[in-house]
């Protein structure tokens, strides 16, 4: 494809791309993000290209490998469009039935297809599974439709409308407006307007302008920002210069994590491409428009995803934060205004200026407009990314789209917004998404991780471990943050692990206050929340483990303790076996015994104990019941005896 | 050690201060540590103090100042993992490796160190070696992945 030179050009192009489209009729997609390449979408794929070509399909039959599709639980996944057919959890195997049953005879292969797991329902295409039904995939649902290394593709699904109309039909003050009327808020954590932060930008003395994306996305158990860029890095480009032209900047940067290869190695081809087609550069189409665009690795710093810090990260130094006013807007990179926003906020700038703010606004809440993609992880059937119409309700995303809790095991809280987040309970299940209602709640919107947990987990650990997370990642300028969080660390753990005294939730209290209204950042500012939330609705969990050295959740290794009951034990020998602390006796025939001092509390007996007899029990806060006496640890099977 | 490597490294970058973390990356990488010999040609060639290039080197986790092993494991502690029994796959690497995160063991065998999330909530708990993911672990699961390595 050659440089393209006019928005006639474009069109031309595009329409070439589109009708070349149409004579290849079937279209074969293969999900190749992260998680579908760790569960072998590669093998997939390789055998895709031998059975296409041993079967004669070879450039009748368009295959595809594209980004994430988001139901992570069930890949690899492959589409066969356009009956938009949906097969998951394909193998190398299975492939040559693919091609010739559905590709040659266009049979559907039941029992590759999604089998609702409570009514034993199939359902076929895509659309009909309740994992996607219940979407909105304005802005993740292009990744289905695009291989990230072709510009093509993006043409296709009518890539670079945005940049053509705000180019050549309207000023950038009208950019600036429709994304100001859209009400489009930070999507990395803050949910700051960001037409507010362009404005600001804009109007902030100093040149040259930057604009940069964040896609230091750290907070653990949230992958959306990354899926966005490994899939779809044209439309984040898009954004980016949207931006740039309403600010009139002519040059950005992209902070990539460093964690993220994939997404580094897909942005790369995508600005390759882009400036190779006179999209990126000087006299964009024509226009007389100049961008230019940079990218920058992360070395593994959580603060990073912080503005300031991150800035400070791309000028080449340590990244920790400074203090806020002056905003990046008006003094970022280098001194000069600077635009930040996160991954998802930049995907979404296309969508408002090609559809207009209106439709943007049609959908959401009050004060939260347009979607919102979720990474819904932990004790959820269906693990994956989401994208939801702000002001859903929690328990619609958990049953409806999730698929409610494995093993029939019951719902406890579910947790939003990253470490700095918070736990929102069960109560609160019908709690709207948005960013004003879970600040309310004592959580926040944060990037988008929810990690769904069940009864057996335990709250005081889960504020112990988010609490450690963020003192490893405190940069360690500011005391509050630095040597607050430490003790409370401290004092977390030693309630975990029974050693917790009266007063402790006070003290906790007193650090978090301290942290919440004396740190610099907002790392240390919203660091106590996971402690804070926990504590506000499970007190008396904290108790429990305080008062009575009991983990109700029977999760803290310190607090329990397992034994095997001997009514139920049948002496198969699968704990005896499996046992790495040779902790269990017993013998054929014999009730087996948990030896207390030997045993580890590693739980590998519990897990092994076939479920049929379920012998192994899990207790806290109670004595351990007193093994049963030798003279009758002989099983005899009564039926035999008589 | 061969100073070349690093000088190209630094010469791609035309010698720019504002890259100083791009070039240690691409260090790392390189010879997967960074080697005092590399940081004391980086401070020379890029006119920035030795101490300012320690400094860079230990805030960034990417970095290592000690040589890593043959294997490099990274055990995911991410929260979606971590509910479901990271700690417990932790122990059992630790148990069998007989290192801690940070480590390196004595025959350069295996370096062990914790990451905050790989991104496949899905098959958690999951750890890494050399880049291939092994996910959905139980203790028992995770010693039969390590046994696989030499």
């Amino acid at each position: 494809m050659p440089r393209i030179s006019s928005p006639a050009e474009l069109e031309d192009i595009r329409r070439d791309v589109l009708s070349k489209r149409k004579l290849s009729k079937t279209c074969l997609t293969l999900c190749s993000g992260t998680a579908c390449h760790a569960t072998g979408s590669d093998r997939v794929a390789a055998a895709i290209e031998v059975e296409l070509e041993k079967q004669g399909f070879k450039g009748e039959v368009y295959f595809r490998r594209t980004g994430c599709h988001g139901f992570c639980e069930k890949g690899p996944i492959v589409l066969v469009d356009p009956e938009e057919i949906c097969y998951l959890q394909v193998t190398p195997e299975d492939v040559p039935e693919i091609v010739s049953q559905t590709i040659k005879e266009k049979k559907v292969i039941d029992r590759l297809l999604y089998t609702d797991p409570n009514t034993g329902e199939r359902a076929a295409r895509e659309s009909d599974i309740p994992f996607y039904k219940n979407q909105e995939r304005i802005v993740f649902g292009a990744n289905r439709r695009i291989d990230p290394k072709s510009i093509e593709d993006y043409l296709a699904i009518g890539g670079y409308q945005a940049l053509v109309k705000a180019l050549f039909e309207i000023t950038p003050e009208q950019v600036l407006e429709e994304v100001k009327e859209a009400n489009l808020r930070g999507r990395g954590g803050g949910g700051f307007p960001a037409g507010e932060k362009w404005e600001v930008a804009r109007n902030a003395p100093g040149e040259p302008k930057y604009v940069v994306v964040n896609c230091d996305e750290g907070d653990p158990g949230a992958y959306m920002d990354r899926s966005l860029m490994e899939g779809n890095p044209y439309g984040v480009l898009e954004g980016l210069m949207l931006g740039a032209y309403a600010i009139g900047a002519h040059e950005g940067y992209v902070y990539v994590r460093q964690e993220y290869p994939l997404a580094l190695q897909n942005l790369g081809t995508a600005i390759k491409q882009a400036q190779e087609h006179g999209l990126l550069g000087r006299d964009i189409l024509g226009s007389g428009f100049n961008f230019n665009v940079k990218v920058h690795r992360g070395a593994g710093a959580f603060v990073c995803g912080e503005e300031t810090a991150l800035l400070k990260s791309l000028e080449g130094e340590a990244g920790e934060p400074r203090p806020r006013p002056p905003y990046p807007a008006v003094k970022g990179l280098w001194g000069k205004p600077t635009c930040i926003n996160n991954v998802e906020t930049w995907a979404n700038v296309p969508l408002i200026i090609h559809r207009g703010a209106q439709a943007f606004t049609s959908i959401g809440t009050e004060g939260s407009k347009g979607t919102k993609i979720f990474s819904l992880v932990g004790k959820i059937n269906n693990t994956g990314l989401v994208e939801v119409p702000m002001g859903i309700t929690i328990k619609d995303i958990i049953y409806k789209i999730g698929g409610g809790i494995p093993g029939g095991k019951k719902f406890k809280a579910v947790q939003t917004g990253g470490p700095s987040g918070g736990c929102i309970p069960a109560e609160l299940l019908d709690l709207r998404v948005g960013f004003d209602e879970l600040t309310k709640a004592g959580s926040m919107m944060g990037s988008g991780g929810m990690i769904v947990m069940d009864e057996d987990t335990c709250m005081v650990d889960v504020a112990r471990y988010f609490i450690n997370f963020l003192t490893d990642e405190s940069c360690g300028k500011c005391l509050p943050c630095r040597e607050g969080l430490r003790q409370m660390h401290k004092i977390l753990t030693n309630i975990t692990e029974g050693k917790g005294e009266e007063g402790d939730i006070e003290l906790l209290e007193e650090l978090s206050e301290t942290a919440v209204e004396a740190s610099l950042c907002a790392l240390g500012k919203t660091a106590p929340n996971p402690f804070r939330s926990t504590v506000r609705y499970f007190r008396d969990e904290y108790e429990a483990h305080i008062k009575e050295k009991r983990c109700p959740a029977l999760y803290c290794k310190e607090l329990i303790s397992y034994y095997i009951d001997p009514e139920k034990c049948q002496a198969c020998g699968s704990c005896l076996r499996e046992c790495p602390a040779e902790a269990i006796d017993g013998g054929k025939k014999m009730i087996h015994i948990v030896d207390q001092e030997k045993c580890t509390k590693c739980g590998t007996c519990f897990e092994v104990c076939p479920s049929r007899y379920s012998a192994v029990k899990k207790t806290s806060g109670e004595p351990v019941p007193p093994p049963i006496p030798e003279e009758e640890r002989m099983i005899v099977k009564k039926s035999k005896e008589e | 050690m061969d100073t070349g490597k690093t000088d190209q490294i630094i010469d791609k970058h035309e010698g720019q201060a504002s890259s100083l973390i791009q070039i240690l990356l691409e260090i790392q990488s390189e010879y997967h540590w960074l080697p005092k010999e590399a940081l004391e040609r980086v401070s020379e060639k890029l006119h920035v103090p030795f101490s300012r290039v320690r400094h860079i080197a230990t805030f960034y986790k990417a970095f290592s100042l000690v040589p890593k092993g043959r294997h490099e494991i990274h055990i995911c502690m991410g929260t979606a993992c971590h509910v479901r029994g990271a700690t417990r796959i932790l122990d059992k690497v630790q148990d069998l490796t007989g290192i801690q995160p940070g480590e390196t063991d004595l025959d350069f065998k295996f370096s062990l160190e914790t990451v905050n999330c790989l991104g496949c909530c899905a098959m958690g708990p999951v750890l890494e070696i050399d880049g291939q993911t092994h996910g959905k672990l139980s203790p028992a699961k995770t010693a039969d992945v390590l046994k696989s390595f030499e």
